[in-house]
Formats: C-alpha cells, sequence, structure tokens
C-alpha cells in the first residue's frame, strides 16, 4: 500500500490501481460516464480529469484521467482546480449538444452550473454518449456482437452492417450496463428482442421461469464445456438444488442444513 | 554472395563500384509515384528500347536506371544525365531519341526540354544550378533520385551500409546512442522527441520482447516526404532500423506503411529481401551473430493511426484508435513490450550520422533542432515539391529562394506549417529560422514537415475551416473533447463564413480551444485547436471583419463577397467565357456588367480578367434590393 493525498486528504492505496479509486475513497466528488469497475478503463469521457503534483516537480501540474492514471506514492491530487473544473464543464456542455434530451446529462451539467449549452444543440437528438460500455462489457463477455463504427462526428454504436448481430446472444449486459438506458429491448417469457435480433427463451426445467435465451445457454455451454443443461436451470433453482445436495452429504457427514446453506451463497456471491 | 566479415563488406563495395566503372553516361528516369502518374514508366521503357535498338549499351557504356522521386514532382517525368549531370523536364518517349543523339552522343543541349528559372526566365542546365536542388542539404534523401531503389548494389556503390558496418564491426550498443545522442537527432514524425532518449529507455527497458517500429503512415493531406524516402531509398531506412535494433537490442520490426502507398510497399519488400540474402538483415546479420527481422505492414487507413498509440493497437490486430498509458512505449508498448517508434526520416537519418558522426550532423541546424529537416513545400509558391534543408533556414529563404516566391508575384499572406494541427504564420514570422522551438513558439509545429504557402487571395478564417473539415472527419471519436468539439467548432465556422457570426464568437472558439488542448485523450484532439488559435492570434481582424461587418477581406467567402466590373474594362470578354453562371453580359469593347442575382460569387471571373477591371466587395454593401433578390446570405 502508499500513500498519496486528494484535495488535502490523505488515502491509502494500491500501488499501480486506478487513481479514482483513491479519489473516491477521499470523499471527493468528481463524475464519471465511462467508467465501470468490471471492465478495463477506457478515458474516453474525460469528466475524471484531475491535477496531479508531486513536491519535486516545483508546482508544475499535469492533468490526468483518473480512471487511468496510476496511483503513486506521495502523489498530491487536485480534483477541482480551475483549469479541471473549467475543462469539465467544456467536456459536460459538449455533451449537453449532444444529447440535449437526456436525463443524465442534463442533471451533470446542471451540477456544473449549465442549464442550456452554449453550443449547436443536436438537431437529431440522441441518447448516446458513445462511452463504450455497451461494446466493451460485450468484448469483455467474449461475444463481439456490436462494436463502434465509423471515425469522428460520424462514429456510432452498431452491429455488424446495421443487421441484426449474428454473434449477439441476448444476454442484456449492453443494456443493462449503458448510463442513459438507450438500448431498446423487449423481453418476456417467450421472446426476447434486442438489437433487432428476437431470441427463444429456455424455460427453467424446475420452476418454468423463462431466464435465459437458447443463444446464451448454447455460449456458456461451448465456452465452459459444461452440458447445456447446467445453463438451463434458473440460478434460483441451481442454489436450491445445490444446498439439497449438500444437505445430504453434509447430513451424513454430521453438519447442519442451514451451515451448507449458506456456503453455497457465498460460492456464487450472491446474498 | 552472403556478407560476414568487415572484409567482405568492403569487397562487396568494391565490387559495386567497379560494376558501374563501365558506365560512361548514366541516364536515371525519375520513377517516383509523381512522375509515374505522369508518364515516367514509358519514358524509362523508351530509353530501355532505344539503346536496345541502337546496340548502345554496350559500345557505349549506357545505363539506364530508374530511380526514386527528385522532389520535382511538378515538373516531371524528370531525367538526369549522369556524369554531366544535365536535367530535362517533362519529358515524352518522343524526345528520347533527340536525347540519344544530340545530348548523349554530342553533348549538345536540347533548350526546350532544360527547366527555366521561373525568376530569372532562363534556361538551367545542370541538376545542381537549379535554385530548388542547389539550397538543399540531403541527408535522410542523400541517395533518393541517385540510385536505383531495386538494386542493392547501386544502393552499396552510393554508401548504404556504411553506417551499419562501421556500428556492428567496431561500436557497441551503448556507443551507437552516445553517437545518436551528440548528434542531438530528434524525431521527424511529430513531437520531436530526442531519439537517443527514447533509445537509452528502450535500451534499459527489461523485457524478453524489444519491438523496433517505423512510422510510415504518413497521413497528412500532402505531405509525401516518407513515401519518397521509402520508394527512392528504402535501405537507408533498413539500415537505420538495424543499427536501432542493435543499439536497443531488438530483434523484431515493423514498418507500418500506409494503406495508400503500394510502391513504398513493393520497393521495402524488396530490398528487405536483397538485404536478407546479402546478410544485412535477419539471422547472424554481418556476421555478428546479431539478429533482427522487419515485417512490412499495411496501414489502417486512417490519419490517427500514425498516433504512437493507435498504431501499436492497430499493429496488434485491433482498432486503430488512440489508448492512454501513463506509461513511455519505450517500457510498454507493443504487445505490452519495450518499443521504440520512429518516423521514416528519423530512421533515415540514423545511417549517415552513424558513418559520419554526430558532431558532423549537430554541426547544422540550431542550437536545439540539430541536422536537416525535409519539408513539402506546396501552394501558392513557384517551385513546389520536396525539399530538405539544415534545420534554422528561414521561412523567407524557403519561400523565396527554394520556392522561388509566390506564383504570379502576389503579396505573401501566410505560410501553414506542421500539418492539418498545425499553425499559420504571417509575414512577420518570415525571417523565424525553421526550428522545433521557434515553431511552438509562434504557435505553430514542425509536425512532419508540410509547408503550405498562401498569398493574398486566402481567408484565413476559411482556412481554419479547411482543416477543421479534416479534422472533423479523422478526429476517432473516442473522446468527447475532440469529437464533440471539433465538430462544434466547425459549426461555428460554418456560421462565421456565412455570415452568420455574432460577438461572442471568438470567446466561445478561444473556450472551447482550451478545453480540447486540455481535456482530449490523444495529440489528435489536443492540437486540433492550433489552425484557429493562430489564425485568431495573427489574423484577429479577419475575424472580426467576418462577425462585425459580415465582410470577408480577401473575398473568398462566397456568402460575403459580391463582384462588379468597373471602368478599365475593355470589353475582352475573358471573364463572359470564365463565369460557369452566365452572370456577365456586355458586348465585345464595351463595359461589361455582372447581373448580381445571378452572380454565385465564385471569383472565376477575378481570376482571369487580363486588365484587373475585376473588384469584389462586401456582399452586405449591395443594394438591398440586389442582395434580396439573390436570395443568399441573411
Ligand atoms: C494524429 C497524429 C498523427 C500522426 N501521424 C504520424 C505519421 O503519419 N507519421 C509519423 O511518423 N508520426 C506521426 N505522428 C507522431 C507519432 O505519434 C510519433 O510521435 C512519431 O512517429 C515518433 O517518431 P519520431 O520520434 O521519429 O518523430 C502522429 C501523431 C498524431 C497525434
Ligand atoms: S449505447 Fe449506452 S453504453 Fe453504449 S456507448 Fe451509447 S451510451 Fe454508452
Ligand atoms: S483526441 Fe480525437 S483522435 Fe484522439 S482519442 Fe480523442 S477523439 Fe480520438
Ligand atoms: S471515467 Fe471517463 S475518462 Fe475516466
Amino acid at each position: 500500500m502508499i500513500t498519496l493525498t486528494v484535495n488535502g486528504k490523505t488515502v491509502r492505496a494500491r500501488e499501480g490501481s486506478p487513481l479514482l479509486e483513491a479519489v473516491r475513497a477521499a470523499g471527493a466528488l468528481i463524475p464519471t460516464l465511462c467508467q465501470h469497475e468490471a471492465l478495463e478503463p477506457w478515458g474516453g469521457c474525460r469528466l475524471c480529469l484531475v491535477d496531479v503534483t508531486r513536491p519535486e516537480w516545483n508546482g508544475w501540474a499535469k492533468m490526468v484521467v483518473s480512471c487511468l492514471y496510476p496511483a503513486e506514492e506521495g502523489l498530491i491530487v487536485q480534483t477541482h482546480t480551475e483549469r479541471v473544473v473549467e475543462t469539465r464543464k467544456v467536456v459536460l456542455d459538449l455533451l449537453l449538444a449532444r444529447c440535449p434530451e437526456t436525463p443524465l446529462i442534463q442533471r451533470l451539467a446542471r451540477e456544473h452550473g449549465i442549464e442550456k449549452t452554449s453550443y449547436l444543440p443536436n438537431p437529431e437528438p440522441t441518447d448516446c454518449i458513445l462511452c463504450g460500455l455497451c461494446t466493451r462489457v460485450c468484448d469483455h463477455i467474449g461475444v463481439f456482437a456490436i462494436s463502434s463504427v465509423n471515425r469522428g462526428a460520424g462514429r456510432e454504436i452498431a452491429p455488424p452492417f446495421h443487421e441484426a448481430p449474428p454473434d449477439c446472444i441476448g444476454c442484456l449486459a449492453c443494456a443493462e450496463v449503458c448510463p442513459t438506458s438507450c438500448i431498446p429491448y423487449e423481453t418476456s417469457d417467450a421472446r426476447r428482442t434486442i438489437w433487432n435480433k428476437a431470441f427463444e427463451m429456455v424455460r427453467c426445467p424446475r420452476c418454468g421461469k423463462a431466464h435465459i435465451t437458447k443463444a446464451q445457454a448454447d455460449f456458456y455451454a461451448g465456452r465452459n464445456g459444461v452440458p447445456q443443461s447446467y445453463f438451463e436451470t434458473c440460478d434460483a433453482c441451481k442454489r436450491q438444488e445445490m444446498a439439497h445436495t449438500f444437505s445430504k452429504l453434509s447430513a451424513g457427514a454430521g453438519g447442519t442444513e442451514m451451515e451448507t446453506g449458506k456456503q453455497g451463497n457465498r460460492e456464487t456471491g450472491r446474498p | 554472395m552472403r556478407i560476414d566479415s568487415r572484409e567482405r563488406f568492403d569487397a562487396a563495395v568494391s565490387e559495386a563500384l567497379a560494376g558501374r566503372e563501365g558506365h560512361k553516361t548514366e541516364i536515371l528516369v525519375c520513377c517516383g509515384t509523381g512522375c509515374l502518374a505522369n508518364g515516367s514508366q514509358k519514358v524509362a521503357e523508351a530509353f530501355a528500347q532505344e539503346v536496345e535498338k541502337r546496340g548502345l549499351e554496350a559500345g557505349v557504356g549506357l545505363f539506364t536506371k530508374k530511380t526514386g522521386c527528385h522532389g520535382f514532382c511538378e515538373k516531371g517525368p524528370l531525367v538526369v544525365l549522369q556524369p554531366s549531370g544535365v536535367l530535362y523536364t517533362k519529358v515524352e518517349p518522343r524526345h528520347v531519341p533527340d536525347i540519344l543523339d544530340k545530348t548523349v552522343a554530342k553533348g549538345e543541349l536540347i533548350p526546350r526540354l532544360l527547366y527555366k528559372d521561373p525568376t530569372t526566365k532562363k534556361p538551367v542546365e545542370r541538376y545542381a544550378e537549379v535554385p530548388f536542388y542547389k539550397n538543399q542539404t540531403r541527408i535522410a534523401m542523400r541517395n533518393i533520385g541517385k540510385i536505383d531503389p531495386a538494386d542493392l548494389g547501386d544502393a552499396l556503390a552510393h554508401g548504404a551500409y556504411a553506417g551499419l558496418a562501421k556500428a556492428l564491426f567496431g561500436m557497441t550498443p551503448e556507443q551507437v546512442i552516445a553517437e545518436v545522442e551528440s548528434s542531438g537527432l530528434r524525431g521527424r514524425g511529430g513531437a520531436g522527441f530526442v531519439t537517443a532518449r527514447k533509445w537509452k529507455a528502450a535500451r534499459k527497458a527489461q523485457g524478453e520482447r524489444k519491438f523496433l517500429l517505423c512510422n510510415g503512415d504518413e497521413g497528412d493531406p500532402g505531405a509525401f516526404k516518407d513515401r519518397s524516402i521509402m520508394e527512392g531509398d528504402p535501405h537507408s531506412v533498413l539500415e537505420g532500423m538495424v543499427i536501432g535494433a542493435y543499439a536497443v537490442s531488438a530483434h523484431e520490426g515493423y514498418i507500418y506503411v500506409r494503406d495508400e502507398y503500394p510502391l513504398a510497399v513493393v520497393h521495402l519488400t524488396l530490398a528487405m529481401e536483397q538485404a536478407r540474402q546479402a546478410g544485412l538483415l535477419g539471422r547472424d546479420i554481418l556476421g555478428t551473430g546479431f539478429d533482427f527481422d522487419i515485417c512490412v505492414s499495411r496501414g489502417g487507413g486512417a490519419f490517427v493511426c500514425g498516433e504512437s498509440s493507435a498504431l501499436m493497437r492497430s499493429l496488434e490486430g485491433k482498432t486503430g484508435e488512440p489508448r492512454q498509458k501513463y506509461v513511455h512505449a519505450t517500457e510498454r508498448g507493443l504487445f505490452d513490450c519495450p518499443t521504440v517508434l520512429n518516423n521514416v526520416e528519423t530512421w533515415a537519418d540514423v545511417g549517415a550520422i552513424i558513418q559520419n558522426g554526430g558532431a558532423w550532423f549537430a554541426a547544422m541546424g540550431t542550437e536545439r533542432s540539430k541536422g536537416t529537416k525535409a519539408f513539402s513545400l506546396v501552394g501558392k509558391v513557384k517551385n513546389t515539391g520536396l525539399i530538405e534543408l539544415p534545420m534554422g533556414t528561414t521561412l523567407r529563404h524557403i519561400i523565396y529562394d527554394i520556392g522561388g516566391g509566390i506564383l504570379g508575384d502576389r503579396p505573401f499572406k501566410a505560410v501553414q506549417t506542421g500539418g492539418p494541427s498545425g499553425g499559420c504564420l504571417p509575414e512577420s514570422h518570415l525571417d523565424d529560422p525553421v526550428d522545433y522551438e521557434k515553431l511552438t513558439e509562434a504557435g505553430s509545429m514542425m509536425g512532419s514537415g508540410g509547408m503550405i504557402v498562401m498569398d493574398d487571395r486566402t481567408c484565413m478564417v476559411d482556412v481554419a475551416r479547411y482543416f477543421l473539415r479534416f479534422l472533423v472527419e479523422e478526429s476517432c471519436g473516442k473522446c468527447v473533447p475532440c469529437r464533440e468539439g471539433l465538430k462544434q467548432m466547425l459549426a461555428i465556422y460554418d456560421d462565421l463564413v456565412a455570415g452568420r457570426g455574432r460577438p461572442g464568437d471568438i470567446e466561445r472558439i478561444e473556450r472551447l480551444s482550451a478545453g480540447m488542448q486540455l481535456g482530449s485523450l490523444c495529440e489528435l484532439g489536443k492540437s486540433a485547436p492550433n489552425p484557429v488559435l493562430s489564425t485568431l492570434r495573427y489574423f484577429r481582424e479577419e475575424y472580426l471583419a467576418h462577425i462585425e461587418q459580415k465582410a470577408c477581406p480577401a473575398g473568398i467567402c462566397r456568402d460575403l463577397t459580391a463582384y462588379e466590373i468597373v471602368e478599365s474594362c475593355e470589353g475582352c470578354g475573358v471573364c463572359l467565357k470564365a463565369c460557369p453562371a452566365e452572370a456577365i453580359a456586355g458586348e465585345k469593347k464595351a463595359l461589361h456588367v455582372i447581373h448580381q442575382g445571378k452572380c454565385i460569387s465564385c471569383g472565376a471571373c477575378y481570376e482571369v480578367c487580363p486588365t484587373d477591371a475585376i473588384r469584389f466587395f462586401p456582399k452586405a454593401e449591395l443594394a438591398p434590393a440586389a442582395a434580396a433578390s439573390r436570395g443568399g446570405a441573411s
């Protein structure tokens, strides 16, 4: 562990961990839009900018994005210097011009004193801020169904050729991670659609709930080499089943049902 | 023959030289991309055919060879005769028999093929006397135009790989780095980072694999120095890279070549093939046991792919987008291994530096910018093309002595240096010595050495808008300040040139620029405001005219400019024919008139009028009725 200061407050951090963690630990409030703890930092929204310096830099400081900058011993971090605040405002002002009707952006802008964008509001308002979380989560799972296409001002998130993405498994991870909830989808016991692709649902053989798409079950099975039937049973039933098996086993070994139940829960990390 | 010792290297060079002694006359036909486009391949073939038909080669010792770009493409196809040094321009296949009969056989010159000095209007006989060449000092481009890039022997005869032999046979890696350090060499591809410092860091870095990369992406519109080097003297790049690899102890290299440069790929690949066979590349180089090999990789096709981290992503097979890492590539670059990336020209300098010594290189240039630099000189100058000059040469010398001055002897207005994210410098900076620091101080940059000269018929607001339009397409769009900022900046400029500028626009531009400079992820976004800020700095009154008077002082912005014909019109009718909108009427020998309702303000008439009888003025001054009938800008 190393020690650094954020806005004058001393905090401890793991060396090389994203500076943003230390900034948050120090209680400093800075907005972020492209960062997610399960994903590699990306540095696209530029809102997590901070000023960093060291005593030996003799007053010179540099602006860095804290989601990517590694925590170092003795670093002096300022999250609200004049230039940082000003730059953050320009970024939010620009985002508000892009997404004039998006509640999240409106709120963040307002928090930074911007009621109305000083730029040309997007004639075709969109909610997508191009934070890249959806494509990155999709890549992270290993599906690579959607990506950002086109450069520059024409950049957008889309499946290949703007058609229903052949690789999409309908897991909804993209829609769930999207900070502005702008990826439309529909899901019911019978069917799920996302990215204009329709999915057949798998019903849990035990409780009958449609909890997963067939494509998901196929994908997970193919990847983990576990029989597909394993993924067909929903998580809740699987837990129950496991608890049941354990209880039988441990009953023989002299344990109690309660304890083994807890054990099972701890493994899945769910309450 | 594989060269595996100092003796064998010297023998190979002697042999290459001896092979050329029989050449009484060498006919050098430029076959760079520019001259090829003008038909030089046909000229080279015509020479070969004529020579063969006449059975000359054996008897007279005539030798035709296809060389790389001489840099003077606008006058191509170029033919140089050696050793006499006669230069012929715009040569066509039909001129070939004459050249052989007169110049080669009898030493007579053919006046109409000689280059005419645009200033003195006199023909210039020898290559070396052409002002465009006379004032140059060529190091990175030392052999371009002299050698046949497809012939290793020719390159060896002209000193190629002498630096490599010197390094591998007699210097430690540390000594090589020290030599490069004493030369003061800085990167020729952009930021001007000290080359030796990069190499030192990579040498020190721990890693099982290390990579050495050559940046041949050259995405700046109009730039072609790297292309000319890769096409015309690929060996200079290979030699530099092998020396660099030896210095930092790398064994794998890539040359990242812009996708639009197929000829460069062909020449590099051929040169690598020949170098491998000769023992100059690959395994056990020069018999010293040192291994280093290179792959040529075709670029991703975007300007931003030339940016260091994007280039490495692209080489890794991922999308060529910049990635911010707060660790140097020399520590963790390509595939997270220590990596040295240098520009084509930087690599081409290295061989000459080792061969001649760092002090030799450092004797040229200014205090902190040493050696020479290649520039692509284009725009409104009489001589355009590729040049190499000592650092510290003044802009005035480049534009007036080498470039021959402004086309049509119009007044100079500005020179844009450094590529799309460089800046525009006005007349008051013409005597600035060109070096990294001076250009940056003046609000521009060295960049890759682009130089666009502009005359008084240039609107600086429009120029800034032109670069913004390039950048808005080329920004990768990953980060908000660059992607959205450029879009919004362009929107402000679209308004300015259309007469919709508002008070406060200048402040909005400045504030947005600061946000982009401080907030953007990579140098593209950080430097994108340069064209904007430099034009604002030097031509602020032009911005004010657009905003306050809705006027374009240079008469370029169409929505703000009207034309009229004045008394001095002689009624020659030239303008009438030139007008694409049929807006001009008038009898022969009588005063012509522009119909304001039809005029589209293209300025074609203004350009062609032989008596300067056409005047432009702010459209805002038009009588309201006429302005309304145009339905133009409000
Ligand atoms: C948008 C952008 C485009 C670039 N394009 C090129 C290029 O085409 N060629 C090049 O050598 N360097 C280019 N650079 C600079 C490189 O990032 C890098 O600094 C350079 O290749 C290092 O080599 P040097 O030190 O020899 O100049 C570019 C930089 C940016 C930000
Ligand atoms: S769709 Fe949502 S998650 Fe994807 S880039 Fe746009 S805002 Fe981000
Ligand atoms: S500054 Fe521009 S080019 Fe660079 S990462 Fe951001 S959007 Fe892409
Ligand atoms: S959180 Fe978006 S740049 Fe750091």
